[in-house]
């Protein structure tokens, strides 16, 4: 394991600074402190509204305050992680880390630059070759694009109407795929972490979640029926529940 | 204005009435056992990093601080603070933050003290380490117990009795640039001599005539705001250094010569590239006075200053050599000259002080100069570790957290492995030391505990690798 001491890039050619989007749901009253930030992340190409739209407000509604950062435009793997850890550190209080997708991927190496409070890895886009292989199988033209688009399929269930998925779709411009090496770094600080998913997510099959949960020493949390966009297709409450349910049990031992 | 830094002072208390509480139980007579406690001694920017690593392995944490709020020397509310009205830093942000913890890319590349203070400010709130720390107290002493065990006597700063309590491990993080090292110049002087200690504000210099000694960065600073403000500066200067400037080719310099170290450009290279930079931006500065250095670049610590030669061009500074006496209202300078003052600053660099520890302990020299490995593990006592004792070429806070998470680490082996604590014990006491320690250096107090980044990285990174968990 490389503790990453020397720092060549960062000492010599620091990432150049942007304005960052960052959507917040906070809590009000006295209990303002007693949980920790969550941090929610999103790959390129979508950003925070899609967790504006559902997850924000209900994890705020269960006493977390609640932020979603949009990743920088044409930002590489360095750019984003530079953007998760400095959000991260502009919050009060030491946050809890949530990537969706590539998000997730984003968020598994920002886990080696700032010690989280916890992380939670959501539908992790990790496994290049697995990825791609599940999407080439449901839409063939899509991934073969330069910069490869998900469809409908891919991201919802069929429980979501078409009109709404539709919207959505139309809302995510789709990046270049990143570049990224594969070694994953250890978490600064040891924080628990969690890897959530579906097993009939078209994008990360189900081999590739049990292969990151086992990289973090767990099992996944899996949610069947459900599409690669979790937070967004219908029974989005399920995850997040769940999810919040398991930190606040680890935060609880953990104190 | 007032209100606002009413509400700052009070705000920077600390939450809990816990210097109450201590006094109410002061007088038990026993020894109170902290058991696996860690005592950690300063919440300045090292203790706090301290803290927060001590915390991450598991260990509880009682830190001790004697002034009411975090931030040590960077915080100017401190009486011991160094920082003046207009300290910024010169190491760039980059090479500055903690390395889990970066300062908002919005900053400068080099940012005011009260945006340090502010930044260890928010790393304590950040990582809740305010709950660990006792404010407005005191360590008195420290003395070893057998089978590592430290015995604490803390008291509350305000006075009082004191209070002895029992410690797994001792830190000390009490900083070392608060205690002003005064130079001892013959004769008797008419007008006012301060040390740089206690200049806090261009006005005291409005008007008067200014003789600033000493040629390191603190000494440049002020002879730089004298150059705006008094009437005649003269600056005075033992030897010859290399005046650096903020930045080289529009970046900070301090990257521009990390990218040199990146492509691992020798030694002789680099000094060759820095007299030819240097002579190309700076110029030759023995032609306003200044001696020629009696040392090659990377030898001494950096200085770095791009308005002094500014100045000196301009005729506001005018250099001086070393000063040889006072004589009533003049000053005699080495060379025999007598100049006339009214305010003598001495920027002469701070000492450490570590007077709760027997001298014997961190196995200090005649001089005062402790002698640790990695200036920071105590050589006889395996749970007494200093952080943040260290001048590197570049910014100390990088280098006081990979230092405390190596103390936490160890503490962490010997308490879980202690056969594989003592094999890497051993195997640390055969590390050569000019591999960590900068051997090339001028020989001054100043230079006791200069290390070069880069190589005291190195050696860190290779410390945390023996002490890697087995998987």
């Amino acid at each position: 394991m490389s503790h990453d001491l020397l720092r060549f890039d960062d000492w010599t050619s620091p990432v150049p600074p942007v304005e960052r989007e960052v959507l917040s749901r906070l809590v009000e009253g006295e209990d303002e402190h007693e949980h920790p930030p969550l941090l929610f992340v999103t790959g390129p190409g979508v950003g925070a509204w899609a967790f504006a739209e559902h997850w924000l407000a209900h994890t705020a509604g269960r006493g977390f305050p609640a932020h979603a950062l949009t990743p920088r435009e044409g930002g590489d793997l360095r750019a984003h992680v530079h953007d998760v850890v400095q959000t991260a550190a502009s919050l009060p209080r030491q946050a809890v880390l949530i990537g969706h997708g590539v998000g997730a991927l984003v968020v598994s190496r920002a886990l080696g630059r700032y010690p989280a409070r916890a992380a939670v890895l959501v539908a992790p886009a990790m496994d290049r070759w697995a990825t791609f292989g599940a999407a080439i199988k449901t839409n063939p033209l899509g991934t073969l694009r330069g910069r490869p688009r998900l469809n409908r399929k891919q991201l919802f269930s069929a429980s979501l109407p078409a009109e709404e998925a539709d919207a959505y779709l139309a809302r995510m411009t789709f990046a270049h795929r990143l570049a990224f090496p594969k070694q994953v770094p250890s978490p600064v600080g040891k924080p628990p972490v969690l890897v959530v998913g579906s097993p009939d997510d078209r994008v990360v099959p189900r081999k590739s979640l049990d292969r990151v949960a086992a990289h973090y020493g767990g099992a996944p949390l899996l949610f069947p029926g459900m599409g690669h966009a979790l937070m967004l297709d219908a029974g989005w409450a399920e995850p997040i529940d769940a999810t919040l349910d398991w930190l606040t049990k680890e935060l609880t031992a953990a104190s | 204005m007032i209100i606002f830094r009413f509400w700052r002072t009070f705000c920077s208390l600390p939450p809990s009435p816990r210097i109450w509480q201590y006094r109410r139980v002061h007088d038990t007579p026993d020894i109170a056992d902290r058991r696996d406690a860690v005592c950690v001694i300063g919440a300045g920017a090292s203790g706090l990093a301290t803290i927060k690593n001590l915390r991450e392995h598991g260990f509880a944490v009682d830190c001790y601080e004697r002034e009411t709020s975090v931030g040590g020397a960077w915080n100017w509310r401190h009486d011991r603070s160094p920082v003046y009205a207009n300290t910024h830093l010169i190491s760039s942000r980059p090479l500055t933050e903690f390395p889990d913890f970066p300062m908002p890319d919005s900053w400068p590349d080099y940012p005011h003290h009260s945006q340090v203070l502010s930044y260890l400010e928010r790393y304590a709130k950040h990582f809740g380490l305010g709950e660990h720390i006792w404010f407005g107290t005191e360590v008195v002493s420290a003395v070893p117990v057998g089978d590592g065990r430290w015995d604490v006597t803390t008291r509350s700063t305000g006075g009082g009795s004191s209070r002895v309590q029992r410690y797994a491990a001792l830190i000390a993080a009490n900083g070392h640039n608060w205690s002003p090292a005064k130079p001892d110049i013959p004769g008797d002087f008419r007008g006012t001599v301060i040390h740089s200690a206690q200049y806090k504000d261009p006005a005291q210099l409005r008007n008067r005539k200014v003789l600033v000694i000493g040629g390191g960065n603190t000494g440049c600073d002020i002879a730089v705001e004298a150059a705006q403000q008094a009437t005649t500066v003269w600056h005075s200067t033992r030897r010859g250094y290399w005046y650096a400037p903020k930045y080289i080719f529009g970046r900070p310099a301090d990257q521009v010569n990390d990218g040199l170290l990146k492509w691992r450009v020798p030694l002789k290279l680099r000094q060759w590239l820095y007299r030819r930079t240097l002579a190309l931006t700076t110029g030759d500065l023995t032609r306003y006075g200044l001696p020629e250095p009696d040392h090659k670049p990377y030898e001494s610590h950096p200085i770095v200053n791009s308005q002094l030669p500014y100045y000196l061009g301009h005729g506001r500074i005018k250099a001086v050599p070393d000063v040889a006496r006072f004589a009533g209202g003049q000053v005699e300078l080495a060379d025999g000259r007598r100049i006339d003052p009214d305010l003598v600053i001495t920027a002469t660099g701070y000492a450490p002080r570590f007077e709760f520890l027997a001298p014997d302990l961190i196995d200090t020299e005649p001089d005062g100069r402790p002698d640790l490995h990695l200036h920071s593990f105590a050589r006889k006592h395996p749970t007494l570790a200093v952080v943040g004792l260290l001048q590197p070429d570049a910014g100390l806070l990088p280098l006081a957290h990979w230092q405390s998470v190596a103390v936490a680490r160890w503490l962490q082996l010997r308490r879980e492995d202690p056969e594989r604590a003592a094999a890497v014990q051993q195997k640390e006491s055969a590390r050569p030391i000019p591999s960590w320690s900068k051997r090339r250096v001028v020989a001054s107090r100043r230079h006791w505990f200069e290390v070069d980044h880069l190589a005291y990285l190195k050696a860190m990174d290779e410390l945390l690798r023996e002490m890697e968990p087995a998987k």
